[in-house]
Order: structure tokens, then C-alpha cells, then sequence
């Protein structure tokens, strides 16, 4: 009987959404178009190209590729990397995530704070640097070193697997540190307390009690990592490409250019694209069983400070240990660019004579593509944003207020690019944009950059819309139809304004990545199409590395003034 | 003049719901969770169609599937106040109830003399300029109500105005509610799982049972001296239930363990063609009286300010009796362990096959 | 015997909105072996500050605390002693029973830490979950359970290990009504069984009054009454004390000449023994169910408004400028508009000034 009332609820809601159909209906329609051309159709050009040689199915090249000798090897590259790096900085994450969640350390501020400079820097810049420090007998720091120590190899060598491991670990890490100290902010202090009272002591209950129960939140860390360091392309491209030392996105942008457009080459990457997305389809799965597992809902009770615990004789080495490890790693690689960009020619001594200010002077002024660069990723970047912003809010609307049928579908599709690696993203846009369907060909252009930048990043305001408007209770839209106003008035009125800020935040959450972006733009931008992540990177491989570093700064300040800018705003929102 | 007259027939979520409402009235729908009483108003509002039956408003019908009419919400001129208050955030206490005139389309001028009289018959006179997130809970219920005042004149339904509120507050919101509709004299549909607020503020009060039916419609006074069906008896209050019989003409306690005459002759209401029967009686009637042939003993006796709670142990049953502490001030100490008397007062009889229905 | 002291115990927060607060003041108190004891108060009243300092989760600013003769928290002394060093059992408002554990797990759990016997363990557990009505779920995780079992669950593992000394904080205002009354029932059961004592912390006063031997009410960090729940209901020493106990009725009245009558209506005594102290205005403070309302004798009024309740008849019936509310059993019926007389049995008297409390509570609710 209980089955029945349920379905006649149902039947219930139909009803009610007969009397809207019209707005409800153009929405829903739209939703599918839009997802259906910016995220179907690149990923059935990568299956269509992998196996069909044009007149049949063919799966013997997908192979061929696959046993291929220097393939294999950058697939058992890929998963070193992933592994090594996942696992060294999920212990380093978790360490630091402990030491200021639950210990009373002191300066959390000052370290809350550096562990936020990584999440605005582009891992390729910090790449570029620690490059800069430790590349073989070239590194500053190596010829300090040798210098001072009258060695005579290099003590460092960054162009290895270990090095690409390491750089990962100091530029993940905070990943995984950020999921795991939030979770230990929101957990009931009463569960540990309980088991004070219970005889437990101190390090017993952290045992037995707070680190099983941020297991959820370590595990989730664990794969933000594993996704990201699978997919990467800027941290193995700058400190491997010299050394030969491919990695699967890199060896995929590597056949792109290889091919020169011919069509055994993109067959070729577009198998190794498949490759990869596997392996990180594998990954998510594994995700997705491990939170099943521990499903717990640890966030409840009175919000009560935590008792902290008291570190007494080891306070200080800790702090001290702290303090360095983190200037080291977060701030010694933004010195470096810095210095670097004023140096006369890179490989000079940092000696007062050697600096000048003439690498800001040749990318800034005379030159095109700089100009061109900064120009394409700030209007990359709003343009985007503003979309992805509406997009993000409408499929929000559809799937969780509309609730059509099919809905999961909806979400999935909006979901799906994330997982996809940008490298295999940008290959599906090329594919599916050069001419392939209604002649539309947008290859060489800035909009094919465009479309796969609203892609890639349309699940981060469709989570940030939906989790704003699931807070909006239907009895608020009621309300305002009781007090006469039509449907869309209260769309209009009423829904809309709640969620104005979630959409704003959102647009900022699409706006930086898509500035300092490399990974899709390498393999899309034309020769006006630059973004200043490839404009940097051209300048790096050129050989102009001064230059680089100089206009690597630039970025970094631009990033950092935005992001100034967003806090002023959401600070001013606050305030009213 | 019948106000609203909503039917459903064969519908599980609502059985045949019908209802007229007199201009001027507090009505109350009193009904355990999920009895269908949101569902019965959201159909008055039109934020749901039901499968059968005629929603009439002032005379003028806004649903009725066989006249195909359907009058969408906004049109339909009720005031609404929910549970979550549902006040727009993001915009002041003016602009919430300035809204839905401005929808109505009443004239500019005129739009401040009303947004001010709605505040001050809530009594929130001089927050016009505050937004929702700096007002209490009450405040926040209160701007709810003006703002129903200016979306409708003559009714206002409320879906559980005061569940989130809490216990001293909500008496104080259930006097201000009634003196407000005292003043204006408009027509308030109450709707609530507590019966004893129902009680306070209402005029009539439909009680609905869980699958949708409505179990009685009556005054307080109505309902509980006369309660339709042992569901209403218990619904309202505690009670303990005890199974009685006939036996050579008198009238016995089944105990469990034996049976114990209370009465001599034919107890009122009590139900003669009936297999078994059992006598509902609520804890305050019945009485500690030493001379009474049926014994049982204080299990636990609890002191609860305004009264005594017992529990007393009679064979297999256990009996919840209380005592006003006016009676205990002036009468016999009473302990646990202590063995008591009891007699019944105001018992009502019902079919014990009906109690095994439910 | 005396099983907790608590003397001079002080407790400043400092705060940057706020300065220096004290949440709680110079609490003295004595609580015998065996004993419920209830700390009552509104939210922000010190009383869970109070039983934190008890625990050991919170250094005092003064005063010293004694568990069972020893000294736990000894401020002059420096005395410090660990929650986990205290024997006590605890159960707080959230259950805080771990998820990741399943039942048997949770109520093991403190008799693990004591490195006790395997077989020890399971059947001291499989007492202790006898004794809460969970047996048989030994292998459920709390995620499948209600709240009224998760509660059963820290309960369990309270008193799995016997402490002397138990402290509830505020273990029920989780529950649904009914189920509080229940578990009401079962904490004083197991205490009958165990016979450890109890302080229990709550803001309800049913729940106080139903469950204690003594309590106490406490107001901004002080305390303001302690005695039996009969003595603090029937003689609260202020009139904060009297409202937060039940339904109270305050009546200004005016003394003339050692005659007592209502503001607002000079023609009649309300009260009939006299009151010295000169002329001035008091507050008779009377509960809605100990008012006798008759037909007879006492101060005549009649009644504006009747409500049937379930279990009584509610009027409202002006004496003076205010309006009372009196019950009434369903036996005792009066129609609305008829004339009827009051007597008032047993009222308290307080000052009828304004109490300038209410202004420094809300600044302290703020924190």
C-alpha cells in the first residue's frame, strides 16, 4: 500500500508539472543539447577514430599502440608516478592536517596561509621552477652546492621519475591536507571525548577513534591526488620532455605533434586517450567502493573547540621543521621565478650587475604573442566562467528542481569531463570540431579552446548551483506563488537571487583554472590563439627561459590580484 | 456561506476529504505525520491537483476536474505561512511584505499604508528596514504572517506556524495568532500535529486519521468529551486502555491475572453486542479511592510540578493515573509500593476487534 | 557519603566580543553516593561548563573538585588529574557513539583500554547491552539504528565498566517526547541496578523534576536554588526560579494599609491574611493548577475564555489589570462568561520590580 502512495505522489508531481511544462520543458531540452555537443560528441571522436580505420572496425592498431615499446613504458611511468607520489603526499597531507587541526602548534595562521599559495600557482610555473633550482649542473641551487661543497656531479638531479615524484608530492599534498583538516574541524569533539572518559588515553583514541573516522576524508584526498597526478601534463612535460621521460599525457600530446595531422598519428593518440581514460575510470571506481564503505556522517553535535593536544618539548622542533619545510617547498620555487626574471641571461650568477629589467621589457612591449596571450586567457577565462556560470545554474535548476525523467543522465553528463584527463578532452574537440560535424570547424580558433574549457569546467558551477539551490526550500517558491506571483516571476524574484552568490563563487572557480590552464590549451591554441600558459611554455622549450620566468611572474600577480579582488567582493557580500 | 469544499474519493493520500469552512473561523486539521493534512491544503493552495473532487473559494470554484478549472496559485488569493517561515532572505522585512502587493498590483501609493498596518497587526512595527537573518525565529514567523495579511484578506492557512518555535514562545504566538484574528476577523486554517495547540486557538477542529480520513470534525469541547472512535480518544491524550467485560449482570477489569468487579450496573456507552470490549480512561479520572474493590500497586510515583504521575500495576496491566497537585496538597501521601485503590470516571467503552484493526 | 565536591568552583572564558566572562560562579555542592542529581537551567546558564569541569575537559579558574574522596581538580594545588584517570561514565546529547565501530565494538571499547581477558570482555558486554535492551545486535553498526538506540549504545558503554559516577549531558533532548519519557524510565532503572550516582544536566524541568532526589537551578553562572523537586516547585526562592519550573501566573497586587489587593481593582481583597512592610506594589506568583476555583468564597471575577485540554479546563480570568490562567479538572466545569471565585492556596510573594537579568542573558547569549 505504501508502494502505491508513493506512486500516486508521483502521479501527483506529473500533475503539477504539466502547468509549467512550457519554461520547464525548453530548459530541459536545452540541457541535453548543450551536453550532448560539448561532451558526447568529443568523446565518441575518440572512439570512433581509435577503432575505425576508416572503412572498418579495427582493433589491432589500438594494440599495436598499446604493445608498443616506449608506450608501455610511459604507462609503467604514469603509474609510478601515481602511486609514489599519491602515497608520499597523502602521509605528508595527513601529517600537516593533524598538526594544525588538532595540535597546539603555533603561527596556524601563517601556515593555513601558505598552504594556499600551491592552489594558485599553475603546477607547470612550479615545475618550471624547481627545475630552475635542481636541474642537473644547471640548477641554481646544484652550482651553490657544488660550489660551496667543491662537489664534483650535480647533488640533485630533478629530471628523473624520483624528481617528477617529489615535485608532485610538495605541489599535491595540500589536497589532501585541505579534505582531511576540514573533516577533523567538523567532527563531533564528544567522540573523542568519550573515549577519554572511557580510560582512553590521548594517542589511543587518535588511533582508535579520529584517524579511522577521517578515513572517509583521507580516501577522498587519496584519489583527488591519484586523478590529478594520472592526468597531469605540465609537471612531466617540463622535467621530463628533456630527459625523454614520458609520461601517458605527455607521450598523447607528443603523437599529436608527431602526426602533423595525419591520420594514423591522431588514431594513435586517440588509443593511448582511451589508455588513460581507463586507468582513471579505474581510479574513480575504486573511489567511489571506498566512500560506500565508510559512510558516515560525522558532522553533528554542539559546535564545540576541540580539546587540543598539548605537544609540550616537541612543539618547537615541529614548528621549526614545519616552518621550514614549507618555505622551502611553497615559497623557494616563487623567489626563484622571481629572481630568475630579472637575470641578463639565464645561467648568470644572482650577482647585483647580472639583473635587469630587461626580459618585463621584451615580453611586454613588441611582443605580439604575449600581448595576444594575456589578452586570449583573460577573455578564456570570463568568457567561460560566464557561461559555465548560466549553464551550471540551469542544469542545477533542471536536475534538481525540475527532476525530469532521465535525469541521472543529465548529471552524469555533466559530471563526465571531469574525470576526463584535458589532454584526452582537447584530442575529442579537435576531432570533433575540424570540420567533422555541419562542416563547423573551429580548429586554430580561440572558441574550440572556448568549448573545451566550458566542458571541462561545467561540473565545478554545477556543483556550487546545486548545492545553493537544494538549500532553497520549495516552500520559499510556494510562497512567493501564494503571494501571486506567476513561475517565472518567481524564478526571477526569488530562486535567482538566493543562489547569486554560489553562481558568482562558481564563476570564480571556472575563472582561475581556466587562466593558468596549460594541459587542453597545448594542444588546441592556433597562432592566435595563445594562452598565457602556453606562451610561457613556448618561451620555456624555446630556451628563453629568463623571459619565461618573467612572464610567469606576471601571471602569478594577475592571479593573485584576482583573487584579491574575489575576496574584497565576497567580503563586501558579507557585509550587507 | 460555504467557503471551501474540497472532495476526493478513492485516493489513498486523502480519502474523501470534505470541508466547509465558515468566513471568520480558526479551523484546525490535527492528524499524525503523514495523515495528509499538508496534502489536503496544498490542494486549497493549487500547488497540487487532486484525482477527484471541487475546490471552492468564496463561492467561486479554482479546481474541479469534471468543470475542468483549474486556478493557479498565485491567482487564488490565500495567504500562506509555513513551517520553515519561509521569508526571503535576501530581501528586508519591508520588501517581503511589500511583495506580494506589489504582485497584486495595488497601486504604488497605497502599497506602504498596508506593508506598515500588516507589521503592526504582527507586531513587528519598526523592523521594516532588518533582513530575515537578523531576526529570531519568532520575528521571522511573525513577518511570515503579515506577509500572508497582505497576500489575502480573508484567508490564511498556516502549515504548522509554530512547531520550530519553542515551548514558551509558541503559547505566546498562539494568543497573539488568536487576538490578531479577533481583530481582523479573518478565516484561519490551522494546520498541526499538536492537539493541544488545535485546542487552544481553534474553533473546530477536523481530526484525520493516517489514511486520510477524517475521524471527527467538533469544538474542543466536542472532541474531548466525545470522542468518535478510539483512534481520537488516544490520539488526544494518554490514555490507558483496559479490557472489560459482562458478567452476571456486572461489570469486571480483565486484569490478566484474574478479574475484579468494578461496577454493578451498566456503565453508560458501554457496548452490549460487542465480543470484547475495552474501556478507555484517561490517567487524570481515574482516582485513588481505598474503598474500591479494584487493588493495584504504585510501581513508580513521579513528581512532575503540576502534577503526580503514577504507575500502578493491576495484574498483567499498568496503568498511568495522575494526580492535579491541588489534590495532592490537600490529600493522602501516596508511595511507591503502596497498595490503592481505583476507580473510574468518564470511561468510554469501544470494540476491541477495531483497537486489533489499527 | 559524599561522592562529588565541588567547592568554590569558578570559570572564566575571556573572549574578544566579550571581555571577561564568568560562566560559572563560586559553585559550591555536595552530592551523596547514590544520589540523581539534576544542574537545571536555560541554554548559557554554566551548568555543562560546570559538568565539563567535573569530567575533566575544562581547567578551573578557582576552587577545587573531589571525586570519591580524592582530589581531581585542585586549583590552588595544581592539581590536574585527566578525564581518562577519573572512573567516570558519560553520556552527551549527541550519543557520540563511534560509527566505525560496530555495537559490541563501542561497548568493548573501555574495557579493551583496561587490556581486561577476551572472555571477560564479551560477557561483561553482553550484560551491559542485556541491561539496555540491545542484546542479540552485537554486530550492527549505530548508523542502522534510531536515535533512541544510539542513546541505549553510550549508555551501555557507560556502564560497562561500573563507575561510581555517571554524568548525563542533556542525554535526551536528541529523543522524540515519547521516547524520553522511556528512557527516563530505563536510566532510573539501571541506576536502581548499578546504584552509581548521577549528575544530570538538562534545560527541561519535567525531565529534572521526574528524574532527581535534589537538583539545582542555575542562572548566568550562578547557582540560585538547590533542594528536592517538591521544595523547589512549591517554594522557589525567586521569581526566575518560579517561571522556569512550570506555568506561572504573576499577579501585581497592591498592599494598602496591610491589605492585599489586586493593581487595578481596589474592591476586594484578593489575599485575606495581612501583610506588613508597609505600603508598595508586589507580584503574587501562583501556578494555573493550584488555583481553586469555586463558586462560593474567595475573590469573585468571571471567566473570559475556556480551552479544553485533554487533561484539564484552562480559563483565563482577569483579576485586576492581569489575566490568570487557571485549570481546572474536566469535572470542575465553568461556561465561558460566568462568574466564578478564586482562592489561592499556597502563593509566593516577590519584589515587583523588573529582574534587569533578562538584559545581561542576552548579551551572553551572543557567545
Amino acid at each position: 500500500m505504501k508502494k502505491f502512495a508513493r506512486k500516486r505522489n508521483s502521479d501527483l508531481e506529473k500533475l503539477e508539472g504539466r502547468r509549467f511544462l512550457n519554461l520547464d520543458r525548453i530548459m530541459t531540452l536545452l540541457c541535453y543539447l548543450i551536453l550532448i555537443t560539448v561532451v558526447i560528441l568529443p568523446v565518441f571522436m575518440i572512439i570512433y577514430y581509435a577503432f575505425w580505420d576508416g572503412s572498418k572496425i579495427d582493433f589491432q592498431m589500438f594494440l599495436n599502440v598499446l604493445l608498443q615499446k616506449e608506450n608501455l613504458t610511459a604507462i609503467k611511468n604514469t603509474l609510478i608516478i601515481a602511486v609514489f607520489s599519491t602515497t608520499l603526499a597523502t602521509v605528508v597531507g595527513v601529517f600537516f592536517a593533524w598538526l594544525l587541526g588538532r595540535s597546539d602548534i603555533p603561527l596556524k595562521g601563517v601556515m593555513k596561509f601558505l598552504f594556499s599559495i600551491p592552489f594558485m600557482i599553475p603546477p607547470f610555473l612550479a615545475a618550471m621552477a624547481w627545475d630552475m633550482m635542481f636541474s642537473g649542473r644547471g640548477g641554481y641551487v646544484n652550482r651553490w652546492l657544488m660550489n660551496t661543497f667543491n662537489l664534483a656531479s650535480a647533488p640533485f638531479n630533478i629530471n628523473t621519475v624520483m624528481g617528477i615524484i617529489i615535485i608532485e608530492v610538495v605541489y599535491y599534498f595540500p589536497f589532501v591536507y585541505m579534505q582531511v583538516v576540514s573533516a577533523l574541524e567538523r567532527m563531533d569533539p564528544t567522540l573523542e571525548e568519550s573515549a577519554r572518559i572511557a580510560g582512553a588515553k590521548q594517542f589511543y583514541v587518535i588511533r582508535r577513534i579520529t584517524l579511522p573516522l577521517t578515513i572517509p576524508a583521507i580516501s577522498s584526498g587519496v584519489l583527488l591526488v591519484l586523478i590529478t597526478s594520472l592526468s597531469n601534463y605540465g609537471i612531466p612535460a617540463m622535467l621530463g620532455f628533456s630527459q625523454n621521460i614520458f609520461t601517458l599525457p605527455t607521450m598523447i600530446v607528443e603523437r599529436m605533434n608527431r602526426a602533423g595531422g595525419s591520420f594514423e598519428g591522431i588514431r594513435q593518440a586517440t588509443a593511448l586517450s582511451i589508455v588513460l581514460v581507463v586507468v582513471v575510470s579505474l581510479a574513480l571506481l575504486l573511489q567511489r567502493k571506498l566512500l560506500t564503505v565508510g559512510r558516515y556522517d560525522i558532522i553533528k553535535g554542539k559546535s564545540m573547540r576541540p580539546a587540543l593536544i598539548k605537544l609540550r618539548a616537541a612543539k618547537y622542533p615541529l614548528l621549526i621543521f614545519s616552518l621550514v619545510f614549507l618555505v622551502l617547498v611553497v615559497l623557494a620555487p616563487l623567489v626563484m621565478i622571481l629572481l630568475v626574471s630579472f637575470i641578463k641571461a639565464y645561467g648568470l650568477n644572482f650577482a647585483p650587475e647580472n639583473f635587469t629589467v630587461a626580459n618585463y621589457k621584451r615580453i611586454l612591449i613588441n611582443n605580439t604573442m604575449v600581448k595576444d596571450s594575456v589578452g586570449n586567457s583573460l577573455f578564456l577565462g570570463f568568457a567561460a566562467g560566464i557561461i559555465c556560470l548560466f549553464l551550471g545554474a540551469m542544469l542545477a535548476y533542471v536536475i534538481y528542481k525540475v527532476k525530469p525523467k532521465g535525469r541521472g543522465v543529465l548529471e552524469l553528463l555533466a559530471v563526465l569531463p571531469y574525470s576526463l584527463p584535458g589532454t584526452v578532452l582537447a584530442i575529442g574537440c579537435i576531432l570533433a570540431w575540424s570540420g567533422a560535424f555541419f562542416g563547423v570547424t573551429l580548429y586554430n580558433t580561440i572558441w574550440i579552446i572556448l568549448v573545451a574549457y566550458v566542458a571541462r569546467y561545467l561540473t565545478y558551477t554545477l556543483k556550487s548551483s546545486s548545492a545553493s539551490l537544494q538549500q532553497v526550500h520549495v516552500s520559499l517558491e510556494e510562497a512567493s506563488r501564494a503571494c501571486g506571483a506567476t513561475h517565472l516571476e518567481s524564478l526571477r524574484d526569488i530562486t535567482l537571487p538566493l543562489i547569486k552568490p554560489a553562481m558568482i563563487s562558481g564563476f570564480f572557480l571556472v575563472f582561475f583554472p581556466a587562466m593558468r590552464e596549460l594541459t587542453t590549451s597545448v594542444l588546441l591554441y592556433g597562432p592566435n590563439s595563445r594562452t598565457l600558459g602556453v606562451a610561457i611554455y613556448q618561451l620555456r622549450i624555446n630556451g628563453q627561459i629568463a623571459p619565461a620566468a618573467a612572464l610567469s611572474v606576471i601571471t602569478i600577480l594577475l592571479i593573485m590580484i584576482c583573487n584579491n579582488v574575489v575576496k574584497r567582493i565576497t567580503r563586501d557580500k558579507k557585509g550587507v | 456561506m460555504e467557503h471551501i469544499c474540497a472532495k476526493y474519493g478513492d485516493h489513498i493520500v486523502l480519502q474523501d476529504f470534505s470541508l466547509a469552512v465558515e468566513p471568520g473561523e480558526i479551523v484546525g486539521i490535527v492528524g499524525p505525520s503523514g495523515c495528509g493534512k499538508t496534502t489536503a491544503i496544498r490542494s486549497l493552495c493549487g500547488f497540487l491537483n487532486p484525482e477527484k473532487g471541487k475546490v471552492t473559494i468564496n463561492g467561486k470554484t479554482v479546481f474541479s476536474r469534471e468543470e475542468r478549472v483549474n486556478v493557479p496559485p498565485e491567482n487564488r488569493k490565500i495567504g500562506i505561512v509555513f513551517q520553515d517561515y519561509a521569508i526571503w532572505p535576501h530581501m528586508s522585512v519591508y520588501d517581503n511584505v511589500a511583495y506580494p502587493l506589489k504582485k497584486r498590483k495595488v497601486p504604488k501609493d497605497q502599497i506602504p499604508k498596508r506593508v506598515t498596518y500588516a507589521l503592526e497587526q504582527a507586531q513587528m512595527t519598526g523592523y521594516e528596514k532588518y533582513m530575515p537573518s537578523q531576526l529570531s525565529g519568532g520575528q521571522q514567523q511573525r513577518v511570515a504572517i503579515a506577509r500572508a495579511l497582505t497576500s489575502s484578506d480573508d484567508i490564511i492557512v498556516m502549515d504548522e506556524p509554530i512547531t520550530n518555535l519553542d515551548a514558551k514562545l509558541r503559547e505566546q504566538m498562539l494568543v497573539e495568532i488568536r487576538l490578531m484574528q479577533s481583530r481582523l476577523n479573518t478565516t484561519i486554517i490551522y494546520i498541526t500535529h499538536d492537539q493541544e495547540a488545535a485546542m487552544q486557538l481553534c474553533d473546530r477542529i477536523v481530526i484525520m486519521e493516517k489514511d486520510g480520513s477524517i475521524c471527527q470534525i467538533g469544538t474542543d469541547e466536542e472532541i474531548i468529551k466525545n470522542p468518535a472512535n478510539r483512534f481520537v480518544f488516544s490520539f488526544i491524550g494518554v490514555s490507558n486502555f483496559i479490557p472489560v467485560t459482562r458478567r452476571e449482570g456486572k461489570y469486571w477489569v480483565e486484569t490478566g491475572k484474574g478479574r475484579v468487579c468494578y461496577r454493578d450496573s451498566k456503565p453508560e456507552g458501554y457496548l452490549d453486542d460487542a465480543e470484547n470490549v475495552v474501556m478507555g480512561v484517561r490517567p487524570m479520572d481515574i482516582v485513588f479511592d481505598d474503598k474500591s474493590p479494584v487493588k493495584g500497586t504504585i510501581e513508580q510515583a513521579v513528581f512532575l510540578g503540576s502534577l503526580y504521575n503514577y504507575f500502578v500495576r493491576l495484574g498483567d496491566l499498568e496503568l498511568r493515573v495522575q494526580r492535579s497537585t491541588l489534590d495532592a496538597l490537600g490529600g493522602k501521601e501516596y508511595e511507591e509500593g503502596q497498595q490503592v485503590g481505583l476507580t473510574f470516571l468518564n470511561e468510554k467503552y469501544y470494540d476491541a476487534k477495531e483497537a486489533a484493526a489499527e | 557519603m559524599e561522592q562529588i565536591v565541588l567547592e568554590h568552583v569558578t570559570k572564566r572564558f575571556t573572549t574578544k566580543a566579550l571581555g571577561t566572562v564568568t560562566a560559572v560562579n563560586d559553585f559550591c555542592l555536595k552530592v551523596n553516593e547514590g544520589e540523581c542529581f539534576s544542574f537545571l537551567g536555560p541554554s548559557g546558564c554554566g551548568k555543562t561548563t560546570t559538568l565539563r569541569m567535573i569530567a575533566g575537559f575544562e581547567d578551573l579558574s578557582e576552587g577545587a573538585i573531589y571525586l570519591g574522596g580524592h582530589a581531581v581538580s585542585v586549583k590552588a594545588k595544581n592539581i590536574y588529574l585527566p578525564p581518562e584517570e577519573r572512573g567516570l561514565g558519560m553520556v552527551f546529547q549527541a550519543f557520540a557513539v563511534w560509527p566505525h565501530m560496530t555495537i559490541f565494538d563501542n561497548v568493548a571499547f573501555p574495557l579493551q583500554v583496561q587490556k581486561r581477558p577476551a572472555a571477560e570482555i564479551r560477557e561483561r558486554v553482553k550484560v551491559a547491552l542485556k541491561h539496555c535492551s540491545l542484546d542479540g545486535m552485537e554486530k550492527i553498526y549505530p548508523s542502522d539504528l534510531s536515535g533512541g538506540q544510539q542513546q541505549r549504545i553510550a549508555l551501555a558503554r557507560a556502564i560497562v565498566v561500573n563507575p561510581k559516577v555517571m554524568l548525563l549531558d542533556e542525554p535526551l533532548s536528541n529523543l522524540d517526547p515519547q521516547l524520553r519519557e522511556t528512557m527516563r524510565f530505563e536510566i532510573k532503572k539501571l541506576q536502581k541496578q548499578f546504584g552509581f550516582t548521577i549528575i544530570f544536566v538538562t534545560h527541561d524541568q519535567s525531565e529534572a523534576m521526574a528524574l532527581s532526589d535534589r537538583m539545582l537551578v542555575m542562572d548566568m553562572g550562578n547557582v540560585r536554588q538547590i533542594g528536592t523537586p517538591v521544595e523547589l516547585y512549591n517554594s522557589p526562592s525567586s521569581r526566575f526560579v518560579h517561571s522556569f519550573l512550570g506555568q506561572s501566573n504573576f499577579t501585581h497586587v497592591d498592599i494598602r494599609d496591610g491589605k492585599v489587593y489586586a493593581k487595578g481593582d481596589h474592591s476586594q481583597q484578593i489575599w485575606a491574611a495581612p501583610q506588613t512592610g508597609g505600603n508598595k506594589e508586589m507580584l503574587m506568583a501562583t501556578r494555573p493548577n493550584t488555583i481553586e476555583m469555586g463558586r462560593d468564597e474567595g475573590y469573585s471575577t468571571k471567566v473570559l475564555k475556556r480551552v479544553f485540554r485533554t487533561d484539564f479546563v484552562e480559563y483565563l480570568v482577569p483579576v485586576g489589570d492581569d489575566i490568570l490562567r487557571v485549570q481546572t479538572l474536566h469535572r470542575n466545569l465553568f461556561q465561558e462568561g460566568e462568574p466564578c471565585r478564586l482562592k489561592f492556596p499556597s502563593p509566593m510573594w516577590y519584589p515587583a520590580e523588573e529582574d534587569d537579568s533578562d538584559k545581561e542573558r542576552a548579551r551572553r547569549m551572543i557567545i
